[in-house]
């Protein structure tokens, strides 16, 4: 399980490859508020090769969403298979947050 | 009827580094089943994983003592039971559905995610909260 920070034009994007749960959150959390206090705005967390979210995972998507508006930033989910959708459905967290169903139409809604 | 099988019986220290290997060797014993791929990929993992981590920090407390792992195979349900080493809690209580209103709080789905997932959740205490999670094979 790895977290890889890229950057498209103005958006900062985090591939999550392999679980997002309560052993490795802190470690997405740090290196997207590590961005934004850089200055960064936009964000993106890509899910294509994620396998399963716990619910301290889904916590930490949370805290994100909140601290990034916080600062007048914007987050985006992308690529969330069907599992991922039926937990995001599951918590009512598809309400929350704005989900795409690829990278690029993630990157265009900005 | 053939006997229930142990499949697995694992104990672990109080970390939650080693949940993820755990949940591993348990979701291999899924597909062995050939159980449906959702129960493989998005039920048994999360399921466990809340299981494992609510021993580890709310009854372990994140410290001293071990997490054990038992998954017994039946003809009819695969089961999990989760025990740690803590004091006694009202699992029921802890649980929070997801409503429109809580939708931004940080914690407090993991109960509700093992509940809607699984078939049957339980609870036991006898010197340690045992989590019993069954998932009917159908």
């Amino acid at each position: 399980m790895s977290f890889s920070i890229s950057k498209q034009g103005e958006v900062v994007v985090v591939d999550v490859e392999g679980q997002l749960i309560v052993g490795n959150r802190q470690e997405l959390k740090q290196k997207v508020l590590d961005e934004l206090e850089r200055g960064e705005k936009k964000f993106l967390i890509d899910f294509s090769q994620t396998g399963y979210i716990d619910s301290s995972g889904l916590g930490v998507l949370v805290s994100l969403s909140k601290k990034i508006r916080e600062q007048g930033g914007e987050l985006r989910l992308a690529n969330l298979n069907d599992d991922l959708q039926t937990l995001f459905e599951l918590t009512k967290l598809d309400t929350l947050f704005q989900i795409s169903d690829t990278r690029e139409r993630a990157l265009e809604s900005f | 009827m053939a006997k229930p099988r142990v499949a697995l019986d694992i104990e672990i220290p109080s970390d939650v580094k080693y949940i993820e290997q755990v949940v591993e060797l348990a979701t291999r014993e899924c597909r062995e089943l050939h159980l449906p791929p959702q129960k493989c990929s998005l039920n048994v993992p999360v399921a466990l994983s809340e299981a494992l981590s609510n021993a580890i920090l709310r009854g372990n407390r994140n410290g001293k003592g071990k997490v054990r792992l038992r998954a017994v195979i039946k003809d009819d349900s695969v089961v999990f039971e989760v025990t740690d080493e803590g004091q006694d809690f009202d699992m029921d209580k802890a649980r929070v559905e997801p409503t429109a209103e809580n939708v931004t709080r940080e914690e407090g789905r993991g109960l509700f995610l093992m509940h809607r997932l699984m078939d049957r959740v339980e609870h036991m205490y006898k010197r340690g909260n045992t989590v019993r999670l069954t998932l009917l094979r159908e």
